[in-house]
């Protein structure tokens, strides 16, 4: 059966996307194509606006609206910037926020130390962290990378480089079991492990 | 394309892993029985379960695999040894990563090699023991594992002159795969110096087992000379640089002086 290639460069679009496998691909673009011209115009809306009208915040280098500087969390009076919760990816800010149980500042570092693919200290958000430290507010580094082998080594580097800096330095308690993602983690476990939090070793 | 076994039985240690589509990882792996695999670990991300802490990386696991279309599919994992200590402290780390990193670049998959998973295990062990120095477990995994891919060094006479060598300073030529005497050398390019003592070593390295390797006690200085001459011939012979020694490079750096 020959598809049109308009059609074909949808489905071939679609699957290229995370867990959408051909078989939904080709049932999403048929969806599109038989139904309401509004939907897809929406859809082609935010699709053209997510990047245009996105960019991160200077402070903690979360997601923001592009024409802000400080995104929300960074700018909201009640909370608390004596403690920075550090995360790899922008969806853990999400499901710590989803718990509601902390009320300090994030701070996203765009990934984990990878000593086998590269991934070095410069590829993070790291100078950009401790830069934040100068400023002087921060009593506590809460240290909240995912359970894995990664994960670990940017805490240890991260341990590393903000100690005797007057800081408190804490990481996520060990409730989450080793290789899972932060992101799948449900509210309880994620509280328990925000609770639960300890000093890391200062050599 | 009828298989005759559809589900079979690896003792594996896990080489790295990439996160692939929505909570899957797929894994390489290098078993004891097909040599180096890939794999596919379905919902492994997920908080829930089971299977994640045993298939991260450096975990000796036993897995059951079963034929995919395009990857093998773990569908049971039981780790053997999850060597803790080697994700406890960051230079340890870089030292784990960087044997695996060998043996991923060395080797092709489905071809089996048992001395190498031995090799790989042992070494692993070691440095989560933490009984011996980290360098001495690295560096005769180095010269070991050479030896398995045959690309045995030659340290006993002039890859040149073919004359026995001397007990003076040297140099070593990885295009030629060995030692070259003083007047051979000075001239050969590519070629770099090595001392008496690291030679020494790497000798010494080169003909023992571990429980002989492990009498040596190699000033510091000879350890790293004997790392940048080990990177330099095996860079040389994959033809393309390695992650493991920037990162340990980099670490070793800012352990001295924070960052700025
Ligand atoms: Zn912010």
């Amino acid at each position: 059966m020959l598809i049109p290639e308009p059609v074909q460069s949808l489905i071939d679009a679609f699957s290229r996307l995370p867990g959408v496998g051909p078989k939904t691909a080709s049932r999403l673009t048929f969806y599109l194509l038989r139904g309401d011209e509004t939907l897809s115009v929406e859809l082609a809306n935010a699709l053209a606006g997510l990047k245009e009208n996105t960019g991160y915040c200077q402070q903690c280098w979360n997601i923001t609206t592009a024409d802000r500087t400080l995104c929300e969390i960074c700018s909201h009076p009640q909370r608390d910037p004596a403690q920075i919760c550090v995360v790899e990816e922008p969806l853990d800010v999400l499901a710590l926020e989803r718990t509601g149980g902390f009320q300090g500042h994030y701070h996203v570092l765009h990934g984990a130390l990878s000593p086998i693919e590269g991934v070095g200290p410069e590829d993070l958000k790291i100078a950009e962290l401790v830069a934040r430290l100068k400023v002087g507010a921060v009593k506590e580094i809460i240290i909240a990378t995912n359970p894995s082998m990664e994960g670990d080594a940017t805490a240890m580097y991260l341990q590393q480089q903000l100690a005797n800096r007057g800081v408190r330095v804490t990481r996520l308690a060990r409730g989450l079991p080793v290789g899972g993602d932060l992101e799948y983690a449900d509210q309880n476990t994620l509280l328990r492990a925000l609770a639960g939090r300890q000093e890391m070793d200062q050599e | 394309m009828a298989q005759k076994f559809r589900s079979f039985r690896v003792d594996a240690i896990v080489l790295k892993h990439h996160d692939y589509g929505e909570a899957d990882r797929l894994l390489t792996i290098f078993t004891r029985q097909k040599g180096k695999l890939t794999a596919i670990a379905k919902g492994v991300r997920k908080v829930r379960s089971k299977k994640g802490g045993h298939l991260e990386p450096f975990t000796h696991s036993n897995l059951l695999l079963a034929t995919g279309r395009t990857w093998f599919v773990v569908t049971q994992a039981e780790a053997q040894d999850s060597y803790p200590n080697l994700t406890r402290e960051l230079e340890i780390l870089g030292f784990a990563s960087y044997l695996v990193e060998l043996v991923d670049r060395f080797t092709y998959e489905e071809e089996e090699n048992v001395p190498i998973f031995n090799l790989l295990k042992n070494s692993l062990a070691r440095l989560d023991e933490g009984e011996f120095p980290a360098q001495l477990v690295v560096r005769y995994f180095e010269i070991r594992l050479l030896d398995l891919l045959g690309f045995r060094p030659e340290l006993k006479n002039c890859v040149v002159t073919g004359n026995p060598i001397q007990p003076e300073s040297q140099y070593f030529s990885a295009a030629l795969g060995g030692v070259v005497s003083p007047q051979a050398g000075k001239n050969l390019q590519g070629a770099v110096p090595i001392s008496m003592p690291a030679l020494k070593y790497l000798r010494h390295f080169q003909r023992s087992s571990f429980d002989q390797a492990i009498v040596a006690k190699p000033a510091d200085e000879i350890y790293r000379e004997l790392e940048i001459l080990m990177q330099y011939y095996l860079t040389y012979i994959l033809e393309r640089g390695l992650n493991t020694p920037g990162f340990l490079r980099r670490i070793r750096r800012d352990a001295g002086t924070q960052a700025e």
